[in-house]
């Protein structure tokens, strides 16, 4: 096989399992190592340079790390990332002077940003410190789009919302709340030198069709408009019975907030079988523990009148079937069920609409009416708009959001500055050493065995009558210890060097999970198929090297590398090294006063 | 910091055929120097013991002193272990397996535990044919004494002293065929593909099995200048050829060539197969495998691979006619057959 080329900055980035499934590439093991030293405050800059909301994903995120965190794969369960971010939210002190200075000069560009979520959210904090004059435009009274309004606040508290939107409402963006742009074109009158999308998918899907919506309409709810009203207090109850439809993770929500507003018998019921859920195992998990059951291979048919008022649902069961290619098709069983509800939250889904903009701007809409959008600039087929977050591709999640508005703000910062806004910048890495003397490592090399410890919730009891008691409350600061150290450093990466090696099988003898291999080259199955351990996880790369004395190469399954240092360890040339490999996003301003790469410090 | 060995293992590996993963057969992390080949001799013999389906707890690993026997604390963690005295593991294991004909016994011996003060007890071990497996991690230096040259330090190697030695060296594998060994080997820690079966074939052979393995001392004699070095040894390596040991009752799916393989059946129905290499050598005749070793010392090549080994070895036990089993299994009416027996043994006298 070819070499690896390690200065390339994806080769070990791909290692940083947990930090490449990052939308944002947030640096998940520095800031977890942070939270193990007690720097609690540097833990969340890290983070706030990164993904701008740590308190509000620390409780929220989707965490697409935590499927791809390493430790799952030696076992169970992966570290508990995203709830050792919301610690370092927790314990920092004030963090207010570290964040960046706005100048007081400005840089004569003036920018319009179209919603207050957090795609636009994170526009506004990256363009800022380069001194752009914001004007930020939200329907709602407050900012912070779908994470105010779709997020009950049993998830997440309005404290932790108003402080982390403050740190950005604090860098002088003019607010326009209360005002719905409803038209691009004039904003596109005014004096902007680039506007900025961030509008969401504030669409929810409906069942039109089915038999009664209609004479129902006053006991049907959309899911988002529903929670929009419970967050903004228009809506403070709810039936006793409630039926909720869908089975994403707003389906959760839904139902669990209408568990808080009164009612007593609610059910979720999804057309897909329980484990193709669109939800999140654990917000599934956090419904069932509210006692509301979920129940799967149900299709909605017709909304039951009596009396001309609703008094249930008819569903036709359905069974999952697969083709030979995977594809999945529900076929009816032949049976029927009703159920008795009240009340119907419909959180089938959201779709983008954009009524607003006018189709004659110059802004190509594609068949679905969603805007032609760069996936890589965000830019539009008008070049001063752009689009990011739900607005731009479909509903995704805040993690992803943070993500397009950084590169938004980058397209933005180019485009104003009139230079080309496909010049991407290269992110920074580099790699250092850990190395402090013999057996003496940076970062806490032994790997703990300790299993994944769970997050106290609060009663039950107190929780089902008070929307506003958030359940998850948080690990202790011993157990966020713990849980840190169950992390396994996967930013440290193992440095061959070929032209050190003595090849004494030092190394690939003490591996404790036999990553590492010294062979005769082979194309990668060849390879794959006669390493020391099974290599059938081709997600992960093999790290190559040659310019060994015997002409053999040395290939090391990055797979399941516990990253403990003991190749290091007994390599008696330093021909191995464990040196941190340092990944940052580059951002269109510099963020933080702190430095990415922390100060060596000893841990313990 | 810290410099312990983690717990977890690669997830997909599998159990032996015992039910075993191979942490069974590992032993505590080691202290020797770090790129040791004797590290990699341990790790040959966790491989070869994984592999070959032996229960760690019917193994008794026997060592004297030195670096090389240090290793059993490092390896087969759940077996039985005795640290002797210097040059006095042939004794142990003598009358262990006297006491205890049903375990597996592997000594791990060095230079100087064998070739210089285990001398007298290496050449007695070799005559009785003592069923055991006799491991020599050889690196031409007494590593624990700061890399003095031993009686195996070839003449003129020179190690980081910087001093040419001047004596003549011991040929261990020379000295066990001469002695009476039944299964001779030498091989190389650097090459586990060669190493591993031969310590299946030697702990599966009925008889003294001795296997004289190269294992460079990286702190004291891997200079440009040794005869021991990884460098040196790599360069001027000559193999035999490999070996493949099939258990009995395990039907036989490796491929070789017609006329490559040559067979060797063991007295318990187990055949080691031999692919032939370069070397001219035919490993059941004594005199070739003699010649062989010769041949190559005055080329300056160091022969590795099975130099020897015997079909029909009788060991220890067959020799003097023992009894069958372990001593501990013997009541008290074995023990003492009564007034009878004495009168029969007395008449045979008169």
């Amino acid at each position: 096989m070819r070499p690896s080329d390690i200065a390339h900055p994806e080769h070990f980035h791909k290692v940083v399992d947990c930090q490449y499934a990052c939308p944002a590439h947030t640096p998940v093991p520095q800031y977890i190592r942070l939270i193990a030293q007690q720097r609690y405050s540097e833990a969340y800059l890290l983070n706030w340079e990164s993904n701008v909301f740590p308190g509000v994903l620390g409780r929220t995120c989707d965490r697409p790390c935590e499927p791809a965190c390493r430790r799952g794969r030696v076992e169970e369960q992966p570290v508990a990332i995203c709830r050792l971010k919301r610690v370092a939210a927790d314990f920092k002190d004030d963090i207010k002077a570290q964040l960046p200075t706005i100048p007081e000069q400005k840089n004569g560009k003036k920018v319009a940003l179209v919603g207050a979520g957090p795609a636009a959210l994170t526009v506004a904090r990256d363009l800022a410190p380069l001194g752009y004059q914001l004007d930020i435009y939200d329907a709602q009274p407050k900012a912070g789009g779908f994470m105010r309004s779709q997020i009950p606040s049993f998830r997440l508290p309005e404290a932790v919302l108003d402080e982390e939107v403050g740190y950005i409402l604090d860098m002088g963006p003019v607010t326009h709340f209360n005002h719905y742009v409803d038209s691009l074109q004039s904003l596109l009158a005014q004096d902007y030198d680039a506007i900025f999308v961030g509008s969401g998918a504030p669409r929810g899907r409906d069942l039109p069709n089915l038999p009664g919506r209609q004479q129902a309409d006053a006991d049907i709810h959309i899911g988002i408009d529903w929670l929009a009203n419970v967050a903004f207090e228009h809506t403070t109850s709810i039936g006793e019975k409630v039926i909720v439809l869908g089975g994403g993770n707003t389906a959760m929500d839904c139902c669990r907030t209408a568990r808080r507003l009164g009612g007593k018998d609610v059910k979720v019921l999804v057309r897909s079988p329980f484990d193709e859920m669109k939800a999140s195992a654990w917000e599934k998990e956090d419904a069932l523990h509210e006692d509301i059951p979920i129940i799967d291979n149900h299709v909605p048919t017709e909304f039951v009148l009596e009396n001309g008022k609703l008094v249930g649902m008819r569903f036709d069961k359905v069974e999952a079937h697969y083709d030979s290619s995977g594809k999945r098709t529900l076929q009816p069983t032949g049976e029927q069920a009703f159920y008795p509800c009240d009340q119907v939250l419909v959180a089938i889904g959201q779709e983008n609409a954009f009524p607003w903009i006018e189709r004659d701007l110059g802004i190509e809409f594609d068949q679905w009416e969603t805007p032609v959008v760069d996936a890589t600039s965000f830019q539009s087929t008008l070049p001063r708009v752009f689009f990011g977050g739900d607005a731009a591709f479909g509903p995704k999640n805040v993690i992803t959001a943070v993500a397009h508005g950084h590169q938004a703000a980058i397209s933005i910062d180019l485009f104003c500055q009139g230079e080309s806004v496909l010049q991407r910048p290269a992110p920074r890495t580099n790699l250092i050493s850990q190395k402090m003397n013999i057996h003496d490592w940076t970062y806490d090399n032994g790997v703990a065995a300790d299993l994944r410890f769970a997050v106290p919730l609060a009663d039950k009891e107190q929780a089902l009558n008070d929307r506003r008691l958030e359940v998850e409350l948080g690990f202790d600061l011993a157990t966020a210890y713990q849980e840190a150290e169950r992390c396994l450093n996967c930013d440290v990466q193992t440095v061959f060097d070929a032209a050190n090696c003595i090849e004494c099988d030092a190394c690939a003898d003490v591996c404790p999970t036999s990553c590492i291999n010294f062979t005769a080259d082979g194309d990668e199955d060849d390879l794959r198929g006669r390493l020391n351990a099974p290599s059938s996880n081709r997600d992960q790369v093999l790290y190559i090297a040659d310019g060994l004395k015997t002409g053999r190469i040395m290939a090391k399954d990055e797979n399941v590398c516990l990253h403990c240092g003991l190749c290091a360890e007994r390599c008696p040339t330093g021909a191995w090294d464990m040196q941190q490999f340092n990944y940052q996003v580059t951002k269109s301003a510099e963020l933080l006063a702190v430095p990415l790469v922390p100060k060596q410090q000893r841990v313990g | 910091m810290s410099y312990a060995k983690s717990t977890f293992r690669h997830p997909s590996l599998q159990p032996n055929q015992l039910g075993y993963d191979k942490r069974a057969y590992e032993g505590a992390l080691s202290t020797l120097c770090a790129g040791c080949g004797h590290d990699s001799v341990g790790a040959a013999i966790v491989q070869a013991c994984f592999e070959a389906n032996i229960e760690p707890h019917k193994v008794a690993k026997i060592s004297g002193i030195g670096c090389s026997s240090k290793t059993p604390a490092y390896f087969l963690g759940k077996s039985h272990g005795f640290n002797s005295v210097h040059g006095r593991m042939p004794s142990v294991a003598t009358g262990a397996n006297m006491a205890n004909r049903d375990m597996i016994y592997l000594g791990v011996s060095g230079d100087g535990d064998t070739a210089s003060i285990g001398f007298g007890q290496f050449a007695h071990v070799n005559r009785r044919n003592l069923n055991m497996l006799y491991l020599v991690e050889n690196n031409g230096c007494y590593g624990l004494t700061k890399g003095q040259d031993s009686a195996t330090t070839d003449v003129g190697s020179v190690s980081k002293k910087g001093q040419a030695n001047p004596f003549t060296a011991i040929d261990l594998c020379a000295t066990a065929l001469e002695m009476g060994a039944t299964f001779v080997a030498r091989s190389f820690s650097g090459d586990k593909a060669q190493l591993v079966p031969l310590i299946k074939a030697a702990l599966r052979h009925p008889g003294f099995a001795f296997i004289d393995v190269l294992s460079p001392c990286v702190t004291f004699n891997n200079t440009t200048t040794s005869t021991k070095s990884y460098d040196y040894v790599r360069d001027h390596v000559a193999a035999t050829g490999a070996i493949d040991v099939i258990p009995m009752q395990q039907e036989i799916t490796t491929d070789y060539q017609p006329g490559s393989s040559h067979e060797v059946t063991l007295h318990d129905g187990s055949v080691v197969h031999l692919y032939k290499g370069d070397v001219d050598l035919d490993v059941t005749c004594k005199v070739s495998a003699q010649e062989a070793i010769r041949r190559h010392q005055l080329e300056g090549a160091v022969l590795t691979g099975l130099l020897y080994m015997d079909p029909q070895s009788r060991d220890f036990h067959q020799m003097i006619n023992s009894v069958k089993g372990p001593l501990r299994d013997l009541d008290e009416a074995a023990l003492c057959p009564g007034q009878k027996a004495l009168d029969a043994i007395n008449a045979s006298f008169r």
